[in-house]
């Protein structure tokens, strides 16, 4: 039986790689897909802390970030396609209209 | 135990190799192999629902709605762009590297705390039953009572953001 820490620190490895690549890149579209590196992260959490305290709402809160994943998903790949109408670019360095 | 490690690494490789990865296109064929040993992972946990929800809806929907957004962008190109890809010269960026390798220690001394006074996998739960976890019976009744406000809740979510992505993505005449 692999122990719940085991779990949680590949959780957490996950969290920190999406993180990083929020921080790092300069892509909208690897920004989101980071993005939803971290979500799972989250799910991987709290589908293991629910296994170990023996109930299912890890699982029923697990559906719950899908669901806000899809939402986030559908929002914002329609701003990135709005985005580059205006600006024919993916780099956020180049969105600043709201910068001053 | 074995298939745990396996899986884990799978999914950590794969989330590393999106991060860093230079292709969009790759970056997301990359997560569906990620969010696959995710998956297998689930399957080990005995919820083989979230698994199969997993597949369905983050490898099935999710992302083939990415992969349609890197096509129609034709996005592939723009990465080689001026001032794209990771970038470790600038001080904020390199200030992000720092601060997400302090995150992943940090997660992982309080996820371990955490996981501590747990110890051993089901070894100290309350009404441990696998089968009643592993049930979608068990899982629909908790869902559409306890938490059947948060369900509307986010049915509500569902709509809005249906809305909000055609009125944002539309053109504008």
């Amino acid at each position: 039986m692999v122990p719940l820490g085991h779990y949680l620190i590949l959780s957490a490895i996950l969290f920190a790689t999406g993180t990083m690549g929020v921080f790092l890149r300069r892509n909208v579209i690897t920004m989101l897909l980071s993005i939803e590196v971290m979500l799972n992260a989250v799910n991987l959490a709290f589908i293991a802390f629910g296994r170990s305290q023996g109930s299912v709402d890890g699982q029923v809160i697990m559906f719950f970030v899908v669901t806000v994943a899809a939402a986030e998903a559908a929002i914002g790949l329609a701003l990135v396609i709005a985005l580059f109408r205006h600006r024919e670019s993916l780099n956020p360095d180049v969105f600043t209209s709201l910068k001053w | 135990m074995l298939l745990f490690y396996l899986f884990g690494a799978i999914a950590v490789g794969a989330s590393l190799l999106v991060v860093l990865g230079r292709n969009p296109m790759h970056s997301v064929l990359l997560l569906i192999v990620s969010f696959a040993a995710l998956a297998g992972l689930y399957i080990g946990l005995e919820a083989p629902f979230a698994a199969v929800v997993q597949i369905i809806i983050y490898a099935g929907a999710i992302m083939v709605l990415f992969l349609f957004v890197v096509m129609l962008l034709n996005a592939h190109r723009e990465d080689d762009a001026a001032g794209a890809g990771p970038r470790l010269a600038h001080g904020p960026l390199r200030a992000g590297a720092v601060l997400a390798v302090l995150l992943v220690v940090e997660l992982a001394w309080a996820l371990t705390r955490a996981g501590r006074s747990g110890g051993d996998l089901l070894a100290s739960g309350p009404g441990a039953d696998p089968a009643a976890l592993q049930s979608v019976r068990s899982l629909g009744n908790v869902l559409f009572t306890e938490y059947s406000l948060a369900f509307e809740a986010t049915s509500i979510l569902i709509i809005v953001a249906m809305v909000g992505a055609v009125v944002l993505a539309r053109r504008e005449s």
